[in-house]
Order: structure tokens, then C-alpha cells, then sequence
């Protein structure tokens, strides 16, 4: 990028700077740390100079937005077309309740559904679950049959919104609930526009809500692909997260290299089952996280949309330039929370969001600032989304593209991170690939050392979290926290007798049999076998367990 | 005290969420006790059993899906059944701070909220074991 | 009651109780197996050893499953080992047994290494007693996944189940380590995986090397976590355990460990009265001294020591 000579030059004057004015002034001034760190351990210098660019080539690393290999963004005006969607995870008690919060989010101008959904639900138990016992509506909306997602949508226009459910294990089930919702309300399958999370190995890696092993984990995600490319071409697939990977501990290059890892694994599976690359690719839609180091997280965003481009395009071979995008959702770091001076948390929020924003996101969730607490209120909801109102339309950071494009240190970090997550990659490759890597629980391993590590620095005060280790103050009892009604509980296994009453037992029956007929050759789609099944009124549990009979159950792998 | 201590730590609940529970683990293991851990998905009877055939010192529960007054009572409750008086139980997670008086009430002896530091887990746990 | 009726009566917290303060040298724990060793003879002990990764605690799972439909009851001492700096050890292989919790028909106890090198822990020869005494039919016991100095199994153990793996690399090496052996019967798990026949095949050759063998022992291919073929491997174990009976071996072994037993303990007896005494007055200390500035050699060193002993004792 720049010219010999004036590098030479540079390289003369940068010395003697550093000889002159910054040894004068570390004489008088020590600096605070003898060493400056990222969170993933990379060493910041002091300052970066072009020096730190020289074989830097602009269009190779960058490009152009909307271009290959999309690290300045995935369109080509980005937010000066249209603004990220927000869109706020939420979903508590019974379908009744989150049905209200969901309406008045849209009122409030989010523009778009994020379904939570209960512990049981996503681990596929019903409410008279015993395992069940005191989680129902707990962290999300219990949903036992499809008539709970009829209330749960009711008066909501599934062809006007988009719906992101964070739902990983029976998603396919809960999928083939939405379509059926949605044909009693008219709309048509070709018509819904959403996200299923979907994505089982960071399950198995971070977030802990698997059922199935892995084989036919994988199966049931590549039938929803193959199925999604014909009948919903809307839907986004598959969610690959790295968001709990961070959660659970990982630094910013682990949770790219291991979403990434987790990602390529996805697309092998497809392509095993004989699927097209540019067929399902371009309905591949990632999640992550952004935690408080925001230029860090600002090249961690940039990098991961450079590598998976360079991994679709060399790696498999895709020919459609959408299948190399790496789109994605973001969502501020829910353990960079403090119990302590809760209200410190809206700035974090803050930060987290801008790296999301200048990092290019497709769509953001703000956390509230009480949820180190609990469920957050209705109030705190409200703040986390005024925030990111107030960076899209008052903060100008949204109206031009890519605004930190070029400074020395973010194109350094965005090189560095790349590389770093490459050499992950290759180790994963080693060991076999995700599936593999996860069994073996290496992966599980390298982000359990990090939380370590990271918990260990906090404890020894090299690692300053504000209110929590230094700027302690005396605290009071937090109150004005919402509370799930424990009649939830009740109330939905009531709904649960009155239904397997009212419906046609027979007819379920025979669809659950048909589909458990089905699970045992593994070259059918059982799409249309569970979306028959939730027709009948089958609950989540009933269809599970039909599964879980043929499939067997996932058993944790873990190395401490 | 020269015999090691030992800890049960337990994730009863679905939640999926170990980081915490496996960050103490590690630093109890590193303060020299021993912990037997039993990953997700446990119920408060297993939970009991365990601490019953292990004879540990101290139970250590871990919940970050707000099923906490539900299960850290009952595992207590369980644990009287049996007869058993002499096991210090503890619990840690997203709890908020009005639930903890009633939490000690029903017996889980101290509460740690998140920003606790590892360090403050151990003396406690050092303080208070019960033989 | 006290602890030995209740032990005698089947009360698990009595049985978990003892082991404890058996690992922590509680005299009184060694007073209790004296006294009620007369019950002990019942169980038959099943070592269970291999690499690390190997599956060992999925596999002692599905085995105690296994034996349990046959009306068994087991136990199951599931060793890891201890962190040589802190003393503290994280003890995770329930994690894998999670089922047999409730099972009243099992115990289950996690035991640190503390400080033993062999696999096993000090405390796990009286553990076996202590179940045995319980009422046990079966004791597994579950090495730590070192890979080669598990040796220590033999000395305790009626059979030996060797858990190999395709793939990891270390076949070879434990062929060399000498660990084949050791082996009574060999299951190679994660039979699902490419390279099992290779590995059973490996196996099988180096068994033929061994000519005189008058029971050659069995390689199963399992897989543990599909619970595919336990019931064969289960076969295997009785068969080698009828053989041993019929033929006398069973007693013979069991003789043979009995002496090393006796060794180790009169061992540790010994290790500990020359610590003790050597402590006081700082004689190891002086000694050790005394050998650097040459004012004495090693042998008259091990000499003063003995005497003194000795003479405190005479």
C-alpha cells in the first residue's frame, strides 16, 4: 500500500520517536502494564504505523461491500439502505404472556420476533415432564403442542415479520409448528421469513441443550436444508453460533474459529447428503457475540466474514456469491454483565453494540442491564433497545460503510485474528473436524482454560471489571425484578391433560409411527413426517420421544 | 487439616449453562479439595445419592435458568429425609437477591451471585464444612 | 446401630463413611475390616484399565448394566488421579454413570490417586474389602487413564479388561509397554470407528506370539457408547472368571496377591517407622549432609537408620 522509500523513512522516524520522546517520557511515566493484551491474548503495541502494513494489498484483504470477501460488509450501501434489524430475544411463562410481549415490542418499533423458548421445550420434554419440575417458562415461552404457538403468534402476521427462534435440538419440530401456524392463517410457506437456531455441535460444545448424538443430529439439520431450499427458500436455516461459545468462556479468535469450524462441518454434512453447495449455503446465517474490547471485536467481525468467504469459495467450491456472505446476528455479551451497579451495564451495552454496528451486523440484540439478576423488565428491555435506536440514528456511525476500514491497528488485528483462527481450523481438521473435535472434547477443553484463565485474572486484579473488582461500592438489595408466575407451571399441564383429550389419539398415533418408521432410514427427509405428526396436535415430547427411541441420546463429553 | 476436602459440584436443572460450575472445579482441585463433578441434567435425587455413596463435606449447586427456588430447597429436603446433617450446601447462579433470605431458610447455607470470587467460595467453604 | 451393623445391614452412607476414613489413615476404619473381614470372599473384582479416551467410564457403565439385569449387585471404584502439586483432584467419571445413581443394586465412589503411581490408590485394596463386606457380587475398578503404569490392577484384581481403541496410536506402545500381559480379556471399543479389525487383528497376532498359553485371552469388539456387544464382552468376563475357578487359578491368584499385599503394607509400615524416626533430631536431614561432605557414604547411612530402629524397638 505504500512505497518503498516511504516506509524506509517511516521506519527511520518511527525509531527515532520511540528513542527520543517515548523513552523521555517512560522515565517520568512508566506505562500502567508492562504488557497490553486483547482478550484472545494478542500483544497491542504502543502505536501502529504503515509500517504495520507493508505487504498489505487493499483489494485482496478488503474489496469492496457486497463483494468477495465481504470484509467491509455483505451489501453494498449497508445501513444507508436499510438500518440492522432489532430485534430482542424474548419469551417467558405461557405462550399468553409472551404473545403480549411480542406485540408490544413491534409497538415499541423492533423489527423483528426473537422467540425464547423454556429449558423443557428446547430439550424436548413436555411440561409433565419430571425433569420438567421447575423450569417451565422459566428462561422462555413453553410451548407443548401446536396449540401453544397458535396463541403464541395469535394476531401477530407471519408473512409481515420475521421470527429468529432460538430453538437447536427438536428445531425441526418447532419449524414444522410455524409453518402450520401459519397455513391457518393464509400465509403460505414461500412467504416466512426467520431463523432457526439449529445448530447442535455448540450445543454439545457450550450451551448444553442437545437430545440426539451427533449422526443423526446432523441428519435432522440437513433434511431441514434440504427441505427449507424447496418449500420455505426464505428461512434462514441455521444460526451457527459462536455467541455461547464466547458465554462459555472462549476468547474472540475461539469463538470465531470454532463457529467457523462448527460451520464447515455443517456444510460437509450437506454435501454428504448429496446436497448442492450453492443450493442451501446461501441460507446459512451466523450468530455472535460482542464483548467490551471493541476494537478487538471490530476485527473479529471483519475477519469472519474474510475467512468463511475464502472457505466457501476454496474450500467448497461455491460459485454464488451469496453462499459466501457471512451474514450475521449479534448479540451483546450477557456474561460481561455485573450483578454489581447493574446500571453500569447500559454502557457496556453500549460498547458492545457499536463494535457490532461498525463490525457490520445484519441484526443485534442489546442485553438489559438487569439480566445478571434475572428476566429482565419491561423498563430495562426498553433502555437496551433506545440504545441501539439511539447509535443507528443519532451517533452517525451508521452512514458510511465500514468507517474504520484502513486504520493501521484494526487492519493488523483483523490479519492477526485471521491467522490465528486458521491455525485453529487446521488443528480441527486434524483431529478429524468438529464432530470429531467436540467428541474428543478438545474444543470444550481450549474454552474451559480460557474462562479459566480469565477468571483467574479478575481474581489476581489484572483484569479490571468496574464495579465488581475495583469501584466497589455498598450495594442494595435489587428489587423491581420480574418474576415468572409459578402458576405457569400448573396452567400448562392443565392445557396438556385438556389437550390430549380433545384431540384425535388415533390419528397421532399413526403419524408417530409413520415417522418413527421413517427416523429408521436414514435416507429419508422426516420434514414432512413431523409436520404431519404437529398437525395432529402431537406434542414436542411425544415426537421426541419417538426419536429419542430410534436415535438414542447424546451423552456429555467432558474434560476438566 | 491434612485429609482433603470434598466437594460435590452439581448442575441440577436442564440448564446448559457450566462455565461457572466447572471454573470452580477447577479452582476447589487447585485449592487442593476433591470434586466430583456430575455434569448437566441432574436431579435433586441423583444429586443427593451421589454426596451419599461419595461422602462429601459439601454440596455445591449451580443454576442459571431461575429454577433455583424450586430444586436447591428440594435437594436440602432430600438430604434431611436421609437423615444427613452433617453436609454443607451451597449454591451460586442468577439469583436474585430476594430470593436468597427464603433460600437460606430452607437450608442452602450461603448463596454466591455472579462476580463472586473463587477465592471467597474456598474460605467459605474452608470455615464452614462441618467435620 | 453403629457403623458396622450398619455397614453389615446395607446402609450406603455407612459404606461411604468407611472408605473415607479409610483414605484418610483413620486407624479405626483398618479396627472395622479386621474385625468383619470374616464376611469378605463374596466378591469377585474386575479391573477395568486402558488409555485415556479409551471409554473406560461409558464401558463400566454399560457393564454394571449389564450384570445388574443378571440380578448382581456392584460396585464400582472409579479412580483419578490427584494433582501431585495441589493435592486436589477433579473427580469426573460418574459423569458417565449418571443412570446408576439411584440404582439401589450399585455404589459408586470416586477416589483420588493421592500420591499412588500404580493406577490405583492406596486406599483402593481396603475399598474392595469394604464392598466385598457391603455384600457386593461384583467390584469394577477403574484405573486412571495413564496408558502404561497401571500395573498395580493385577495385584488386586480376580480379571483383568484391557480397553483398546483404533486410532489413538498407542497400540503398538502398549504391546511394547508390556501391558498385554496384564490383560485377561481385551475389548476394543468404539467399534463404529475405521481400524477396529486392525486393531483386534493387531491384538490377536501378538497373542499368537505367546505360545504357551493355556487360556488365551478373548478380544471383543465393543461399542460402549451404541451399547452394542456388552453382552458378549459380559460372556467373556464369566468364562474367564469359570476358568480360573475350575482350574484352581482363582485361589492361586488370589494367594499371590494376598503375599503382595502383605509386602505392601508391611512396605508402607516400614517407609513410615524410617520417616518417623529419621525426623527426629533431623538424623535423615544431618545424614544427608553428612553424604555430601563425605563424612559418611549412603550404605553406613541406611545402616545408622535401621539400627536405630531396631534398637527402639528392642
Amino acid at each position: 500500500m505504500f512505497e518503498k522509500n516511504k516506509l524506509d523513512s517511516i521506519e527511520k522516524t518511527l525509531k527515532e520517536w520511540e528513542e527520543t520522546d517515548v523513552n523521555k517520557a517512560i522515565s517520568r511515566f512508566p506505562e500502567r502494564k508492562e504488557k497490553f493484551e486483547t482478550n484472545s491474548d494478542i500483544e497491542v503495541n504502543r502505536l501502529y504505523t504503515p509500517l504495520d502494513l507493508k505487504d498489505w494489498d487493499y483489494e485482496e484483504k478488503l474489496g469492496y461491500p457486497g463483494q468477495y470477501p465481504f470484509t467491509r460488509g455483505v451489501q453494498p450501501t449497508m445501513y444507508r439502505g436499510r438500518l440492522w434489524t432489532m430485534r430482542q430475544y424474548a419469551g417467558f411463562g405461557t405462550a399468553v404472556e409472551s404473545n403480549k410481549r411480542y406485540k408490544y415490542l413491534l409497538e415499541q418499533g423492533q423489527t423483528g420476533l426473537s422467540v425464547a423458548f423454556d429449558l423443557p421445550t428446547q430439550i424436548g420434554y413436555d411440561s409433565d415432564h419430571p425433569l420438567a419440575e421447575g423450569e417451565i417458562g422459566k428462561v422462555g415461552v413453553a410451548i407443548d403442542s401446536l396449540k401453544d404457538m397458535e396463541i403464541l403468534f395469535d394476531g401477530i402476521p407471519l408473512d409481515k415479520v420475521s421470527t429468529s427462534m432460538t430453538i437447536n435440538a427438536p428445531a425441526s419440530i418447532l419449524l414444522a409448528m410455524y409453518i402450520a401456524v401459519a397455513e391457518k392463517q393464509g400465509v403460505s410457506k414461500d412467504k416466512l421469513r426467520g431463523t432457526i437456531q439449529n445448530d447442535i455441535l455448540k450445543e454439545y460444545i457450550a450451551r448444553g441443550t442437545y437430545i440426539f448424538p451427533p449422526k443423526p443430529s446432523m441428519r435432522l439439520i440437513t433434511n431441514i436444508f434440504e427441505y427449507c431450499s424447496k418449500e420455505v427458500p426464505k428461512w434462514n436455516t441455521i444460526s451457527i453460533s459462536g455467541y455461547h461459545i464466547r458465554e462459555a468462556g472462549a476468547n474472540a479468535v475461539q469463538e470465531v474459529a470454532f463457529t467457523l469450524a462448527d460451520g464447515i462441518a455443517y456444510v460437509e454434512a450437506a454435501l454428504e447428503a448429496g446436497l448442492d453447495v450453492d443450493d442451501f449455503a446461501p441460507r446459512l446465517s451466523f450468530f455472535f457475540n460482542a464483548h467490551n474490547n471493541l476494537l478487538e471485536e471490530i476485527a473479529k467481525f471483519r475477519a469472519a466474514r474474510r475467512l468463511w468467504a475464502r472457505i466457501m469459495k476454496e474450500r467448497f467450491n461455491a460459485k454464488n456469491k451469496k453462499s459466501m456472505m457471512l451474514k450475521f446476528h449479534t448479540q451483546t455479551a450477557g456474561s460481561a454483565l455485573t450483578a454489581q451497579q447493574p446500571d453500569n451495564n447500559i454502557v457496556r451495552v453500549t460498547i458492545q453494540a457499536l463494535a457490532a454496528v461498525l463490525g457490520g451486523t445484519q441484526s443485534l440484540h442489546t442485553n438489559s442491564r438487569d439480566e445478571a439478576l434475572a428476566l429482565p423488565t419491561e423498563e430495562s428491555v426498553r433502555i437496551a433497545l433506545r440504545t441501539q435506536q439511539i447509535l443507528a440514528y443519532e451517533s452517525g456511525v451508521a452512514d458510511t460503510i465500514d468507517p474504520l476500514a484502513g486504520s493501521y491497528y484494526i487492519e493488523s488485528l483483523t490479519d492477526r485474528i485471521e491467522k490465528e483462527v486458521m491455525e485453529y481450523l487446521e488443528k480441527i481438521d486434524e483431529l478429524g473436524g468438529a464432530v470429531s473435535a467436540i467428541e474428543k472434547g478438545y474444543i470444550q477443553k481450549e474454552i474451559q482454560n480460557s474462562a479459566y484463565k480469565y477468571q483467574m485474572e479478575i481474581e489476581a486484579g489484572d483484569r479490571i471489571i468496574v464495579g465488581v473488582n475495583r469501584f466497589q461500592i455498598e450495594e442494595e438489595t435489587h428489587k423491581d425484578i420480574l418474576k415468572v408466575d409459578p402458576e405457569v407451571e400448573r396452567v400448562q399441564r392443565e392445557n396438556l391433560v385438556q389437550l390430549k383429550k380433545e384431540r384425535n389419539n388415533d390419528e397421532v398415533n399413526n403419524k408417530l409411527e409413520a415417522l418413527k418408521e421413517a427416523a429408521k432410514d436414514s435416507s429419508v427427509n422426516l420434514m414432512p413426517y413431523i409436520l404431519d405428526a404437529v398437525k395432529t396436535y402431537a406434542t414436542l415430547g411425544e415426537i421426541c420421544n419417538v426419536l429419542r427411541e430410534v436415535f438414542g441420546e447424546y451423552e456429555q463429553s467432558v474434560m476438566l | 487439616m491434612d485429609r482433603p476436602i470434598r466437594v460435590l459440584v452439581a448442575k441440577p436443572g436442564l440448564d446448559g449453562h457450566d462455565r461457572g460450575a466447572k471454573v470452580i472445579a477447577r479452582a476447589l482441585r487447585d485449592a487442593g479439595m476433591e470434586v466430583i463433578y456430575t455434569g448437566l441434567r441432574q436431579t435433586p435425587e441423583q444429586i443427593v445419592q451421589t454426596a451419599i455413596q461419595e461422602d462429601v463435606d459439601v454440596i455445591g449447586l449451580s443454576i442459571l435458568s431461575g429454577a433455583h427456588n424450586h430444586l436447591f430447597p428440594k435437594v436440602v429436603k432430600l438430604l434431611k429425609e436421609e437423615g444427613i446433617d452433617d453436609v454443607l450446601v451451597i449454591g451460586g447462579g442468577v439469583i436474585p437477591d430476594e430470593d436468597i433470605p427464603k433460600l437460606k431458610e430452607a437450608g442452602i447455607e450461603a448463596i454466591f451471585t455472579p462476580g463472586t470470587s473463587t477465592k471467597d467460595v474456598i474460605e467459605y467453604i474452608k470455615d464452614n464444612i462441618k467435620r | 446401630m453403629n457403623i458396622k451393623e450398619r455397614l453389615l445391614n446395607g446402609d450406603k452412607r455407612a459404606c461411604a463413611r468407611l472408605i473415607t476414613m479409610l483414605e484418610n489413615d483413620d486407624e479405626k476404619a483398618i479396627s472395622i475390616i479386621k474385625e468383619l473381614y470374616k464376611y469378605t470372599g463374596n466378591a469377585y473384582v474386575i479391573g477395568i484399565t486402558g488409555a485415556p479416551g479409551s471409554g473406560k467410564s461409558t464401558l463400566t457403565d454399560k457393564l454394571a448394566k449389564e450384570f445388574r439385569k443378571k440380578g448382581k449387585k456392584i460396585g464400582i471404584l472409579a479412580v483419578d488421579p490427584t494433582s501431585p502439586f495441589t493435592g486436589g483432584a477433579i473427580l469426573g467419571d460418574r459423569i458417565r454413570m449418571n443412570d446408576l445413581t439411584l440404582d439401589k443394586g450399585i455404589f459408586i465412589r470416586s477416589m483420588g490417586t493421592r500420591g499412588s503411581l500404580g493406577g490405583i490408590s492406596k486406599a483402593t485394596w481396603g475399598a474392595v474389602k469394604i464392598l466385598d463386606i457391603f455384600g457386593m457380587d461384583y467390584i469394577f475398578i477403574e484405573t486412571v487413564g495413564v496408558g502404561q503404569s497401571e500395573v498395580d490392577i493385577v495385584k488386586l484384581a480376580d480379571t483383568v479388561l484391557m480397553v483398546m481403541v483404533p486410532n489413538l496410536g498407542d497400540d503398538i506402545q502398549a504391546i511394547k509397554a508390556g501391558i498385554m500381559e496384564i490383560a485377561d480379556v481385551f475389548a476394543v471399543n468404539k467399534a463404529d470407528l475405521d481400524g477396529a479389525d486392525k486393531t483386534k487383528l493387531e491384538i490377536e497376532m501378538n497373542l499368537d506370539l505367546n505360545q504357551q498359553m493355556d487360556y488365551r485371552p478373548p478380544v471383543v469388539k465393543v461399542s460402549a457408547s451404541r451399547n452394542e456387544n456388552i453382552g458378549e464382552l459380559v460372556e467373556k468376563l464369566i468364562e474367564h472368571r469359570k476358568y480360573l475357578e475350575e482350574t484352581g487359578k482363582l485361589q492361586e491368584r488370589r494367594k499371590e496377591n494376598a503375599k503382595l499385599e502383605i509386602i505392601k503394607l508391611a512396605e508402607e509400615e516400614l517407609l513410615n517407622l524410617i520417616i518417623n524416626k529419621s525426623l527426629e533430631d533431623n538424623l535423615l536431614d544431618n545424614l544427608a549432609e553428612g553424604i555430601l561432605s563425605k563424612e559418611v557414604d549412603p550404605y553406613t547411612a541406611k545402616d545408622r537408620i535401621i539400627n536405630l530402629i531396631n534398637q527402639r524397638r528392642g
